[in-house]
């Protein structure tokens, strides 16, 4: 055995008497201490054993930390992750028919969700870019996307979302998402599209 | 433009030029078969660029459609280098009716135009220019001449030198009448509708983001804001006295054409469209009309207005259907019609309406053809095709149907031919 190994294994054995010494038992009868002046030995033995009361002391306190962060953690992934589920349906685009800025009933549905969430979150500003798909001039474009941000807007106003979180504007034919010169592209081209500024804050479920 | 292989040598004689007319802009009384072009040779001459002058000349006339260029081989060209007179016989010869000469000077050009039937020089002028390596200003003014040229031979004045303003990746371009000298004016954005100010020396253009109208000078690069705010700001056009720009803007409840001084100032509206679409105003050339893209039928069409938003009339026949779309109006500079695009058999084509009988014609049928703007001349379109693949700018020729592509590259929209166009703009 080298000096170090000795040394090791004589903390330990102190540490485990230590931890003894914390165990609930009967008190013993006092026994007069030596005094360290007179005895060495009785001196660093009652250090080993505050050592080991303070490095239990530390590591219960460090498994409470612990704990509580978890449990914060937990909170907290909680709220991020309806705060996520939330934000997505903010999200959600609406789509169009050709050439037409009325609301559909898939699109009323999808707003139909999203009302209640900007109620329940007054922070929350909702910006609404209508989009078109490439038929057509680029001028009527505009204005056409930007009537059916208008259309989107007005709904979400009667369903009691105040009219001064909500923008409008217009990207007409110019940000495509789809690139096909068929219908499947050109449907998904007809569309709003919703934007919020996360400002940091996290979104909440509606009271039901 | 004709081809003739012929000695270019025999052109010239060694005797003398006739005597000379120095007015400018005359017409010079050319004698060719009515209903016909005259036939025109572009002479080669000595002199640095010559080549240049003479191929920039050719497809000038060409592109007026009003003569016939009789272009000759180039090997005959070296030779006819060494004469120094028109041999009037082998000109008539070749069906010319008139002969043309553009030598470089010191200062610029020397033109000199023959008249084949009265074997005479019929005009003479020189022209001052800016050096060769000035290219695009040396150009303008070799156009301007090829203009004044133009309106000698056949009594009306060229387009040669007009550019055409047009967007292509979210900038605006501007490219000469020639397809030559393509450059972008703006940075890297959201820019589109550009219009010219009748001057020339100003365009207006919208801008997505942020939605506002602004005004550019050319001549410094500076553009400022003219209007700005929520909603879309879209397709400014100058009023014909320059004064002030129309454009189209709404936020919530439809787009709405107003009117805006060009000094600044409050945008004051001019159409009741109730909830509709009313962009893309055009004006008629004296300014007490305007007509625009309404969409207040249920779908765009075209309607008419006085210029204070009043006498609001459909000027289109009403189509009914799900492929009813008529758009992008551009009223002609002599006032007589307005050009159109309207949706035919699912595709768009370029169309013709007249003020006065509300005549309809269809100008093109190749591919999807859309956006006309007029070139000064009330003869030719820019339009926007696909005919070739890639959309481009295309010019089309009312009153014959000939065609000729403007410009090649990434795809293209939005025309805007210039006014013509002076040497201080």
């Amino acid at each position: 055995m080298t000096r170090r190994t000795a040394v090791l294994s004589f903390a330990v054995v102190l540490a485990v008497g230590g931890l003894d010494a914390c165990r609930k038992k009967p008190e013993p009868d006092p026994v007069p201490a030596a005094s360290p002046a007179t005895d060495p030995n009785a001196q660093r033995r009652a250090d080993s054993i505050a050592a080991a009361n303070l490095a239990t002391r530390r590591r219960a306190d460090s498994i409470a930390a612990a704990d509580a962060a978890a449990a914060a953690a937990k909170a907290g992934d909680e709220t991020k992750r309806t705060s996520a589920e939330l934000a997505q349906i903010l999200a959600q685009k609406v789509y169009f028919d050709y050439d037409k800025d009325v609301l559909r009933d898939d699109a009323r549905a999808v707003l139909d969700a999203k009302a209640p969430i900007l109620i329940a979150n007054g922070w929350v500003s909702l910006s609404v870019t209508g989009h078109t798909d490439e038929r057509g001039t680029a001028e009527y474009n505009l204005a056409l996307g930007q009537r059916r941000a208008a259309q989107v807007k007005r709904y979400l106003e009667s369903k009691g979302v105040p009219e001064n979180r909500m923008s409008t504007q217009s990207m007409g034919d110019s940000q495509p998402v789809a690139q096909g010169t068929d219908e499947a592209s050109y449907q998904q081209n007809r569309r709003a599209e919703f934007e919020f500024p996360a400002n940091g804050g996290a979104l909440v479920r509606p009271k039901s | 433009m004709r081809h003739r292989r012929a000695l270019i040598a025999l052109l010239f004689l060694s005797s003398p030029l006739a005597a000379q007319d120095t007015t400018r802009g005359v017409r010079i009384g050319l004698t060719y078969d009515p209903g016909s072009k005259p036939g025109v040779i572009v002479l080669p001459s000595k002199g640095a660029g010559t080549d240049s002058i003479r191929a920039i000349a050719q497809r000038d006339l060409d592109a007026g459609d009003r003569v016939g260029v009789i272009v000759l081989d180039a090997a005959a060209t070296s030779d006819a280098t060494r004469a120094s007179a028109p041999n009037w016989a082998v000109l008539a010869k070749l069906g010319a009716a008139a002969a043309v000469q553009i030598t470089p000077t010191a200062t610029g050009f020397h033109l000199a135009v023959y008249n084949v039937a009265t074997r005479q020089t019929a005009l003479i002028r020189d022209y001052v220019a800016p050096a060769m390596t000035e290219m695009r200003p040396w150009r303008a003014a070799l156009h301007g001449l090829c203009d004044d040229l133009e309106e000698s031979l056949t009594g009306t004045r060229g387009i040669s030198r007009t550019r055409v303003l047009f967007e292509r990746g979210k900038r605006i371009w501007v490219v000469d009448s020639d397809g030559e000298q393509s450059s972008p004016l703006t940075e890297v954005g959201t820019a589109g509708s550009p219009a010219w100010h009748p001057s020339g020396s100003m365009i207006a253009y919208s801008n997505l983001i942020p939605s506002q109208i602004l005004v550019q000078d050319l001549t410094t690069g500076r553009a400022r804001t003219l209007a700005s705010g929520n909603g879309v700001f879209i397709s400014p056009t100058f009023t014909p006295d320059g004064l002030n720009v129309v454009y189209g803007h709404g936020v919530d409840d439809g787009v709405d054409i107003f009117s805006i001084a060009l000094a600044g100032g409050p945008g004051r509206r001019l159409s009741v469209g109730r909830g509709t679409d009313n962009v893309q105003p055009t004006f008629s050339a004296d300014g007490r009309h305007i007509a625009f893209t309404s969409g207040r039928p249920g779908h765009p069409e075209i309607y008419t207005m006085d210029a204070d938003g009043t006498n609001v009339d459909l000027l289109t026949p009403l189509e009914f259907g799900e492929n009813a779309y008529r758009a992008s109006p551009d009223w002609s500079p002599d006032g007589r019609s307005v050009a159109f695009q309207s949706r035919i058999g699912g595709i768009f084509q370029i169309m013709t309406i007249g003020l006065r009988d509300r005549g309809l014609k269809q100008l093109t049928s190749d591919g999807q053809n859309e956006e006309p703007s007029w070139a000064p001349d009330g003869r030719h379109l820019v339009f926007g095709s696909n005919r070739g693949g890639v959309k481009q700018l295309w010019v089309l020729d009312t009153e014959t149907g000939r065609a000729r592509q403007l410009t090649r590259g990434a795809a293209v929209r939005n025309p805007s031919w210039s006014p013509r166009l002076s040497s201080s703009s």
